[in-house]
């Protein structure tokens, strides 16, 4: 049951509901009442988000991959991937993508969400492989018009003393899910997943992670952070499983969100399922104001209250963008950031 | 410099300051004492406009102009500072940041031109080394894990750094060991000046061993019931307030 599986079908039982415990706040069978229409052609030429970080690009358009198939690194260090999901036409974008990160090899994938049309629906399955000693880093923009529905679920698979270091930044759309799911079979795998959702007007954002810690010496550190505003939702679902065996792993897992107004919502479960003994894991969640007494504070030193909360809600969002480990990648994350607080939030 | 008159304020409908008059002269340093729920800390946030802290009646002026109908960032830019009994931390905004956006803002208010960055550093760095602070502290967020004597030295740091006209220090002495207490009555006494006017709230009089004030005021149940020279403090610490809490009822 998958929105993946009601595109290609047509079927519309098999979209999940808010029955399904984990699509209970980004319910898709309540909202989707007819699906739109098989794609048509489409060229497409405009540049995406991450232009100006060079490596090789690879459109999927309107559920279309443009050019080869799957994407294998070519070896070495210093491989860049632009992997694009544009949205022209209401039509259903179903798609499949595989990415393979061989032995010992890095890749810096920058993914985008750029629905641009009204009525769009996106579902993207990528299949991500880290092989043993292999780093990923996911950078993933979810910049989609209002009014486009698009869930993203990737399955990474990491190898032995792999490394995933992700970072998820969105605006949200009509309805949005983000999706990483993790397993570390291999002993002694590194995972940040981390994600900032800033939200205004009727967007809805979902960032939903499962971590599977199967080998041991695995480490999961998990950073969310969320602004809503206007009638915005945000839903975080952290899920974080040791099982029995996977000792020595180390996790942490934190969600925090700000709630601007009184008609924005936030929804946060976070799980620890921990079947094995020797394990150090922790999670934290607040979802709250800002702080009134730091906002006085700050206008006592003679900082306005609105500037002194753009300022605050800038840093709460920063902590985020700090820990992207690439200059160019971090640089469009704080314009990107700035961007969307800078719009009345 | 400072003139209170007739001052009467709520929290939450509940009268708290009930007829206070006082007047701090430019140059001078003046003490506040007065027992736990007196409404200390209260006029130090009626003066500085947090909101919540509604004025009833009476006036608060600076060199004659109102106080009390400006937001509290235009009364710091019109020099008023209040160093916080409990100093906020700022995760994420180093110090250094934080005070020079202050300094822009309080400059911008006065139709004074922004400090560059190399002025500003310049100015951090003399200012941190006369405080005995270290450099490096001021690139942390601000006040973020920081101890209590951190933090207060920190509001010294600002004070020093922001140049205020009308000091208000709320309990300044709480949370500090002598050795802080010292460092951060040095920074204070330094700004002492001419132009300047200090108003030191505090419930014990350690303090003004340090920070010797020209006048001692008594405030109790919302109004000055005493005033006299610094040797009235020395008979509150000697006598307790029990007298002072009978006149005002």
């Amino acid at each position: 049951m998958s929105l993946a599986s009601a595109l290609r079908t047509g079927d519309l039982t098999q979209l999940p509901s808010r029955r399904d415990e984990d699509w209970r706040w980004t319910d898709l069978r309540g909202l989707i009442r007819t699906l739109p229409p098989a794609a048509l052609p489409t060229v497409f030429d405009e540049m995406g988000p991450f232009n100006g970080l060079g490596g090789s690009e690879i459109m999927i358009a309107d559920g279309q991959v443009v050019g080869s198939g799957d994407y294998v690194t070519p070896g070495g260090q210093d491989a860049t991937l632009q992997l694009r999901y544009v949205a022209t036409q209401a039509s259903s974008n179903p798609s499949r993508f595989g990415i393979t990160v061989r032995e010992g090899d890095s890749l810096l994938l920058l993914e985008s969400y750029e629905a641009l049309s009204d009525g769009a629906v996106t579902s993207a399955d990528i299949d991500i492989i880290v092989e043993t000693g292999g780093t990923l880093r996911r950078i993933i923009l979810a910049a989609d018009q209002a009014s486009s529905i698009t869930v993203s679920t990737a399955t990474v698979s990491l190898a032995a003393g792999a490394r995933l270091e992700q970072t998820v930044l969105t605006s949200g759309a009509r309805r949005q899910r983000i999706e990483t799911r993790v397993a570390h079979p291999g002993a002694g795998a590194t995972v940040r997943l981390d994600g900032a959702y800033l939200l205004s007007g009727q967007r809805h954002a979902d960032l939903t992670t499962v971590v599977t810690h199967g080998g041991v010496d695995g480490t999961t550190s998990q950073m969310t952070k969320g602004v809503v505003r206007d009638q915005a939702r945000g839903v975080f679902q952290g899920r974080i499983v040791v099982e029995r065996g996977a000792d020595r792993t180390d996790a942490r897992m934190g969600h925090h969100a700000l709630i601007v107004s009184d008609r924005a919502e936030v929804d946060a479960k976070p799980e620890l399922l921990i079947f094995a003994d020797d394990v150090s894991c922790a999670h934290g969640n607040t979802v709250g104001a800002l702080d009134e007494e730091a906002i006085f504070y700050a206008q006592q030193r003679g900082i306005p209250a609105d500037d002194a909360r753009a300022m605050l809600t800038t840093a709460f969002v920063g902590e985020v963008i700090d820990r992207i480990d690439h200059d160019g990648a971090r640089d469009i994350a704080r314009a990107w950031a700035a961007q969307q607080l800078g719009t009345g939030l | 410099m400072l003139s209170i008159h007739n001052l009467h304020a709520s929290v939450a409908d509940k009268p708290i300051i009930k007829g206070l008059t006082l007047d701090v002269p430019a140059g001078e340093v003046h003490a506040i004492m007065g027992p736990n729920g007196a409404g200390k800390s209260t006029l130090s946030y009626v003066l500085t406009g947090r909101s919540g802290y509604e004025v009833t009646g009476g006036t608060a002026s600076l060199d004659g102009e109102d106080l009390l109908g400006l937001e509290a960032n235009e009364r710091a830019a019109r020099g008023v500072f209040l160093s916080f009994q409990y100093p906020l931390e700022i995760p994420g905004v180093p110090a250094l940041t934080f005070i020079r956006t202050a300094m822009n803002a309080q400059r911008k208010a006065q139709g004074e031109t922004q400090i560059g960055a190399p002025a500003f550093l310049k100015l951090a760095r003399e200012t941190a080394t006369s405080l005995k602070i270290d450099f490096e502290m001021l690139k942390r967020s601000l006040n973020f894990g920081f101890s209590g004597g951190e933090k207060k030295r920190m509001e010294i740091f600002q004070m020093a750094m922001l140049s205020p006209r009308l000091l208000i220090l709320d309990e300044t002495d709480s949370g500090l060991d002598i050795d802080a207490l010292k460092i951060v009555s040095a920074g204070v006494n330094a700004m002492r000046s001419p132009d300047r006017a200090m108003l030191v709230i505090t419930h014990y009089q350690r303090l003004l061993d340090y920070i010797k004030p020209d006048r001692v005021h008594v405030l109790s149940a919302g109004r000055i019931v005493a005033s006299g020279g610094p040797e009235l403090a020395l008979e509150l610490e000697r006598d307790g307030y029990d007298r002072y809490v009978q006149v005002a009822a």
